[in-house]
């Protein structure tokens, strides 16, 4: 059986591993090679690594990541963080990555999922949207969650399926760095009307929260951050206690 | 040391495979010239993409036949294994026909996803590809597209129905899974074949 997948996520700036508390706030958590090292030896099933470094060699710095980050790993890996053209994700494959994560690329230019989808197989194109829910109705935003949308959750999530996307990460800006859990009811949702694999992001705090996730049928894996790079939570306790709760995983 | 060969063509995976191969202390050859390949003591055949343009891009380049030819140890990755079977749905494409075997989508169905993204078991037979490996150990697949069963089944997986995640036959050897991103345990595939 396809076991739910554990996916630490790496924030990176400069080089550096960072952490914010609701995408503000900074602070430091160590070097991002090393920590995926680290998780990958633990038995995390996949890495994310988010460049947030704002550089206008771009293209450079997540070339050097990708390449650095596959050198060492043997699990797969994803880059985002300003993914902006079909140029950008050819050299993130090139170099190692296994996929790309696109956020406000794809809404600004939804037609690059498509050619993104066409150029390099779905199985590469990760549609990443960052919502928060406004008056019961759940909104997109980009830039790093600085920009509200028009554009509802559940309706951009289909049409990012539509157009080629292999797969959605959702974090819920609401739930972001709060410890409280995931955003059960709207992961819920989004994954009933999904074909493609959901990965829920935003408000792990505790094991208990990852098993409710995998419980309610919510999503088919779960991203966290600081609680893995603070050791919290650590993978290989985190997977005991799910495989102990009747959850399949790796 | 004998000399292992990838297949470089525009597949996107195969700067995964070199890393892995490196990490296992193996300096591949990496060519797409039919005759050098031809005299590799190994081939290595990654993929990811799409089928029919894929296809067609191997045969541009004669890599077809050297692939049909070749009589020593070779292992298909991932979309290496689908071109290596007869045709495949993906673009409706004849394939290589190494393995007499059809490649079709998963069906859809309710709560079956597809692609099949991550972590899955492979039931497999004694076959030294899998010397050292545990029984029922997890490897990491992303497909569409599957092989189905036959008598050159040699690991079998379950998603939504049972597929043919490892298909061998004579010098040929393939796999649905990715080794390269499988851990632990996908490096001692990996090491298996190269010390076939």
């Amino acid at each position: 059986m396809i076991a739910k997948r554990i996916i630490p996520c790496l924030d990176v700036k400069n080089g550096r591993t960072v952490k914010g508390v609701n995408f503000v706030d900074l602070i430091d958590a160590g070097d991002p090679v090393e920590l995926g090292m680290r998780y990958s030896e633990q038995g995390a099933d996949e890495l994310v690594f988010l460049d947030i470094t704002a550089t206008l060699e771009k293209r450079k710095t997540i070339a050097e990541l990708a390449r650095k980050v596959a050198e060492h790993i043997n699990i797969p890996f994803t880059i985002g963080g300003g993914i902006k053209s079909i140029e950008d994700i050819g050299v993130a494959l090139e170099h190692g990555a296994d996929k790309v994560a696109m956020n406000s690329a794809a809404v600004n230019h939804p037609d690059l999922i498509n050619e993104a989808s066409r150029a390099f197989g779905a199985q590469c194109i990760v549609v990443a949207v960052d919502a928060r829910e406004v008056d019961g109705k759940w909104f997109i935003h980009t830039a790093g969650g600085t920009k509200k949308t028009d554009l509802d959750l559940f309706e951009w999530a289909s049409e990012c399926e539509d157009r080629g996307a292999g797969e959605i990460l959702f974090t819920s800006m609401d739930h972001d760095g709060t410890k409280k859990g995931f955003a059960l009811e709207a992961l819920k949702k989004l994954n009933d009307q999904l074909g493609i694999p959901l990965i829920a992001s935003g408000g792990a705090g505790k094991k208990q929260h990852f098993l409710e996730l995998f419980e309610a049928g919510a999503a088919d894996a779960a991203l966290a951050a600081s609680i893995f790079h603070f050791n919290e939570v650590p993978v290989p306790d985190l997977k005991e206690y799910l495989i102990n709760h009747g959850v399949t995983v790796r | 040391m004998k000399e292992i060969a990838v297949i470089d063509y525009n597949a996107g995976n195969i700067q995964s495979v070199l890393f892995a191969l490196d990490r296992i202390g193996v300096k591949p050859l990496l060519s797409n010239d039919p005759d050098r390949l031809y005299h590799a003591e190994k081939i290595i055949f990654p993929g990811v993409g799409e089928a029919s343009t894929t296809m067609a891009h191997l045969k541009k380049h004669q890599l077809d036949t050297l692939i049909q030819s070749y009589n020593k140890p070779f292992l298909g990755i991932c979309l290496g294994l689908q071109l290596m079977c007869r045709h495949s749905e993906e673009g409706d494409v004849d394939c290589l026909n190494v393995f007499d075997l059809p490649v079709r989508r998963f069906p859809e169905k309710a709560g079956l996803k597809v692609p099949h993204m991550g972590w899955n078991t492979v039931s497999f037979n004694d076959h030294p590809l899998f010397k050292d490996i545990a029984q029922d150990s997890y490897f990491y697949f992303v497909h569409s597209f599957y092989a189905a069963q036959s008598e050159s089944t040699i690991g079998q997986t379950t998603y939504g129905l049972s597929f043919a995640s490892s298909i061998a036959r004579d010098n040929y050897m393939a796999t649905q899974f990715h080794p390269e991103k499988s851990g632990v345990v996908g490096q001692l595939l990996l090491n298996n074949f190269i010390n076939l």
